[in-house]
């Protein structure tokens, strides 16, 4: 089978799909990325192949989220591209239409407004955790409560208590409080959601016009009272798209399949051998070469370095020469 | 007396040859590296902005290298940078440094003020002596802009990049070191001849106007160096603040250059009329200037928590529905995640690129 692999490394998980010629999603795969990001790109490289029967033909690979020039050269990408620019690909390629992309992840959260298919603005959160996924999680470990049956127990409520979002401690002892007081457990649920909303309504979209369709993705769009909570700050139907959690990975495949047809190129794809049977590992060491003392990672394949981060002047990048430059292109 | 000075981008280069003309032994303060800021958040208060705790870094790292003079800019207005030098020397004072602070109050736009400050500074320097060495500094001033406007345009559009930061860089150093007129003019021509030189690529260049606070503009070690970014990803970036047109404005009253400062206000005017402090109100007439030369799209920058630039930021809503251009805002503390920031250039860069080839198509297609 030919198909396109997408692959996006964030803080927190890793995301892969293989999507195949006429752009459906055949198998993903969803890892926790666990600090160790090398480890976490062979291993759904791995899983995501098994997945599949029968041979498959990888024509192209795309890679985006915070570790996307790390996986472009464990993977030999076709293109790199920033999250904004993939998650709004994905949400256009299946919603044509789509004007609003929520998008709340378990460490960032954003907003993309688009126009006939095309961004027109977007923001992202810098600072906050309350706008997060990660303030879900830690508020739902407190209550005793799984994560994954958060939403369902949330929209049990009939009557949310209103929970001080403006900020993550704020709200911890808000919750406290009215946990203390009394509330039933799905209204103080139903109010987390809330004030995750107003959070994000205040600080990520503050100033944006959010226009219909608004379509709702990043691993945190699987609670639904948080669908239900925006649908009612909105007053409109908010969509939440089948592999909401993999929308990042599924922009990056669409991409590189269109590249890689667009201008007919060979994919820079690097093939099974340099993947799994090669010893990779990240090291990283602090710099004296200046007042700077830069921490410095370097990708090593057994012992040949391919990759260096984190130099602020780029003499450690540019010590391997032109050629690696040039396959990590931002496209 | 051995004086010394905060850093701004290459401002440096001018007041260092200004301070030697006065016959000042000069402490230039070193590099701003991670170091430096480290050294100002240790120590300026948490919630001071972001350019006081570099200059406190610039001054200690300087005072530790046998500085004993600071000479400091004054100023004045609702903003805070008004009691930056007072609290700055308080700061340092608690930390048990003896030193002596001149503040050189900005001189109501009447030249003989200013002079009269600087010969205050150094004693056994005569009028003439204090004219030739601003008229000397000012000259330095002007060629940095000349060199950084150059840099600005040919980076986007050469393919090695990193050949062309190399010149700029070693241009930037000629010019310090040079010690009169003629040696100025000799020196940056040829690294900026080599630098036009350099081969080019075919592929689209995007034009950004980049405007803000003035530190944070002027100033690439606050800044993640965003020209250099931009540059790299094929953007041609236009500063609405070069320090020369700033010292003119500011200073000297207009006096020596075409100011362009009413227009920027008047351009200002039908959204904010009234200054806010520091570059505000700047800000708003620069993103309405930007949009009506044609520019693809304006970031805005500056220190996180800067009061000016907030309300500057909350009416660029305002300018981008009206005059139809793309403005993106990044603020800038000691934590900011460089990850982050890369990623929100290289999104905006995106965006305005597909915005114009579908715009193209679009004229394309009403031809047909
Ligand atoms: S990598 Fe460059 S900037 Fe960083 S410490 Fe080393 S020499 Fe300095
Ligand atoms: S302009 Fe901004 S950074 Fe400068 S002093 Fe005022 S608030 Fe601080």
């Amino acid at each position: 089978m030919i198909c396109y692999l997408g692959v996006d490394i964030g803080s927190v998980s890793s995301n892969f799909v293989l999507v195949d010629q006429r752009g459906k999603v055949r198998e993903k795969i969803y890892l926790r990325t666990q600090g160790n990001p090398v480890k976490a790109i062979r291993e759904g490289y791995m899983k995501i192949k098994e997945g599949i029967e029968g041979k498959i033909d990888i024509r192209g690979v795309g890679t985006t989220g915070s570790g996307r020039h790390l996986a472009s050269i464990l993977l030999g990408a076709d293109i790199v591209k920033n999250e904004i620019t993939a998650h709004a690909v994905a949400a256009s390629y299946l919603y044509p239409d789509v004007r609003t992309i929520i998008e709340i992840g378990g460490q960032d959260s954003k907003i993309i407004i688009m126009e006939n298919g095309i961004v027109t603005d977007f923001a992202m959160n810098t600072v906050c955790a309350a706008g997060t996924g990660s303030f879900l999680d830690q508020q739902a470990a407190r209550l005793n409560i799984p994560i994954e049956d958060f939403g369902r127990k949330a929209v049990a409520s009939s009557q949310p208590v209103r929970i001080a979002g403006r900020c993550g401690v704020f709200a911890e002892s808000d919750m406290i409080h009215k946990q203390q007081m009394g509330y039933p457990v799905e209204d103080i649920l139903m109010g987390l959601c809330e004030a995750l909303v107003r959070n994000y309504m205040n600080n990520v979209a503050k100033g944006k016009r959010i226009a219909e369709p608004v379509v709702f993705q990043g691993g945190v769009a699987a609670n639904i009272g948080l669908r239900k909570a925006f649908e009612k700050f909105l007053g409109c139907r908010v969509i939440v798209p089948e592999h909401y959690n993999v929308m990042g990975a599924i922009g990056a495949a669409i991409l590189a399949k269109e590249y890689v047809e667009g201008y007919g190129r060979r994919s820079l794809f690097k093939g099974d051998d340099f993947i799994l049977t090669g010893d990779f590992v990240s090291q990283s060491f602090t710099c004296n070469g200046c007042a700077n003392l830069c921490e410095v990672v370097c990708i090593k394949r057994d012992d040949t370095p391919l990759a260096y981060w984190g130099d602020r002047c780029l003499r450690w990048e540019s010590s391997l020469g032109r050629g690696s430059r040039e396959n990590l292109k931002v496209v | 007396m051995k004086v010394t000075y905060p850093a701004m981008g290459n401002t440096g280069i001018a007041i260092k040859a200004l301070l030697k003309g006065l016959k000042l032994e000069v402490v230039p303060p070193p590099p701003i590296t991670r170091n430096t800021i480290a050294l100002g958040v240790k120590y300026a208060p948490e919630f001071a902005c972001m350019p006081l705790k570099i200059n406190v870094g610039n001054f200690i790292e300087a005072l530790d290298r046998g500085a004993d003079t600071i000479v400091m800019a004054g100023g004045w207005g609702p903003c805070r940078f008004g009691y930056y030098a007072q609290v700055e020397r308080e700061i340092l004072r608690d930390l048990g440094y003896d030193f002596k602070m001149v503040i050189l109050e900005a001189p109501d736009f009447k030249l003989s003020e200013l002079f009269s400050q600087l010969r205050a500074l150094a004693e056994n320097v005569s009028f003439i002596e204090a004219v030739r060495a601003v008229k000397f500094a000012w000259h330095k001033l002007r060629t940095v802009e000349i060199v950084e406007r150059k840099r600005e345009y040919f980076l986007p559009r050469v393919k090695d990049k990193e050949e062309a930061e190399k010149l700029y860089t070693r241009c930037l150093e000629a010019l310090d070191r040079a010690n009169n007129k003629e040696e100025v003019d000799k020196a940056w021509p040829e690294y900026m001849a080599e630098l036009e030189r350099l081969e080019r690529h075919d592929e689209e260049i995007l034009k950004i106007g980049l405007l803000g606070e003035i530190y944070t503009v002027l100033e690439p070690a606050s800044n993640y160096n965003i020209v250099s970014h931009l540059g790299r990803l094929n953007v041609e970036v236009t500063r609405n603040i070069y320090a020369s047109s700033w010292v003119n404005d500011h200073l000297l009253g207009g006096m020596l250059l075409k100011s362009d400062h009413k227009h920027i206000i008047k351009c200002a005017y039908p959204y904010l009329k009234y200054w806010v402090g520091g570059h505000g109100q700047e800000s708003v007439g620069s993103a309405v200037d930007f949009a009506r030369k044609g520019y693809d799209g304006v970031i805005q920058i500056g220190p996180l928590t800067c009061m000016p630039e907030i309300v500057a930021q909350s009416i660029l809503h305002e300018v981008k529905a009206r005059e139809g251009i793309p403005c993106m805002t990044l603020y800038f503390d000691e934590h900011a995640a460089d990850a982050g920031i890369a990623t929100r250039l290289e999104a905006f860069v995106d965006m305005l690129k597909r915005q114009k080839q579908r715009e193209r198509k679009m004229v394309k297609e009403r031809i047909i």
